[in-house]
């Protein structure tokens, strides 16, 4: 996947371990406020953005056991990137698709969260070759784009 | 974070708080499979849960998923608008039994 044009606003680079979780989503919750976000929207970023680097935390590392996560922020006009990165073996894109929630059973619903609460969510190997990244965009409302306090 | 287990009439009552994720979920998901398991009707309040990803709900599907083989209930109580909004993406609000408070949800379950 391409390098995203925008203005970079952070990156994050931390252990893909659950424990980061709650340090992760304040800091997103931080950067979709700066972005000019309203909160339900600013929930919807980082819950998508929560279910991206659960995805990490569990399938990325599964054979070496551990590794990191790196998040992107950037600014694209109107538009909040986020970037969620890992550095494990390559997964075929073909399994970034949410499954039929008809079908009750727990697990599986992050793909489906991540797709119905971003606008865009591309999935695909890492710029530089090794790993994955899934990229998501979401556009704030109009009259909400002024950007706000960190 | 805190799990609070009620005895209520007969039922257990599991009270949450916080933010459930991947952290949390899999203490959740004993705790509840704990009580299912234990034969009686369960209901947990939600009414203080700030946040849930897809670990926490997945604990809940599973807890009614056993007290459904159980033939047990299993209801939550008390959703906050923010914590809904995650059910309803799952299309999960209209599979649980969600009452708006523990008075109607005891008599509703009577």
């Amino acid at each position: 996947m391409s390098q995203p044009k925008g203005e970079r606003l952070l990156e994050l680079r931390f252990p893909a371990q659950a424990s980061r979780m709650t340090l992760v989503r304040q800091t997103v919750r931080s950067a979709a406020r700066f972005c000019g976000f309203n909160e339900p929207d600013t929930r919807d970023i980082v819950l998508a953005v929560g279910e991206a680097c659960q995805n990490v935390i569990l399938h990325a590392y599964a054979e070496s056991g551990e590794g990191d996560v790196v998040l992107g922020i950037l600014r694209d006009e109107d538009r909040i990137v986020v970037r969620v990165t890992d550095y494990g073996p390559a997964v075929d894109p073909t399994v970034f698709k949410p499954r039929d929630l008809r079908d009750l059973r727990p697990g599986g619903l992050g793909t489906h969260f991540i797709r119905e609460l971003m606008d865009t969510a591309d999935f695909g190997p890492a710029p530089d070759g090794v790993g994955n990244v899934l990229q998501m965009t979401k556009k704030a409302k109009a009259m909400e784009t002024e950007g706000g306090a960190l | 974070m805190t799990e609070v287990i009620r005895d209520e009439e007969g039922r257990f009552v599991v009270e949450l708080d916080g933010e459930i994720d991947l952290e949390r979920a899999p203490a959740l998901r004993k705790t509840l499979l704990d009580c299912v398991r234990r034969g009686r009707d369960v209901l947990v309040d939600l009414s203080r849960v700030t946040y849930i990803d897809s670990s926490g709900i997945a604990s809940l599907v599973e807890a009614l998923q056993d007290a459904g083989k159980a033939e047990t209930r299993f209801g939550l109580i008390a959703i906050s608008p923010e914590v809904m909004r995650v059910f309803e993406l799952a299309r999960l609000d209209k599979v649980f039994t969600i009452h708006p408070d523990l008075g109607s949800a005891l008599k509703a379950e009577a």
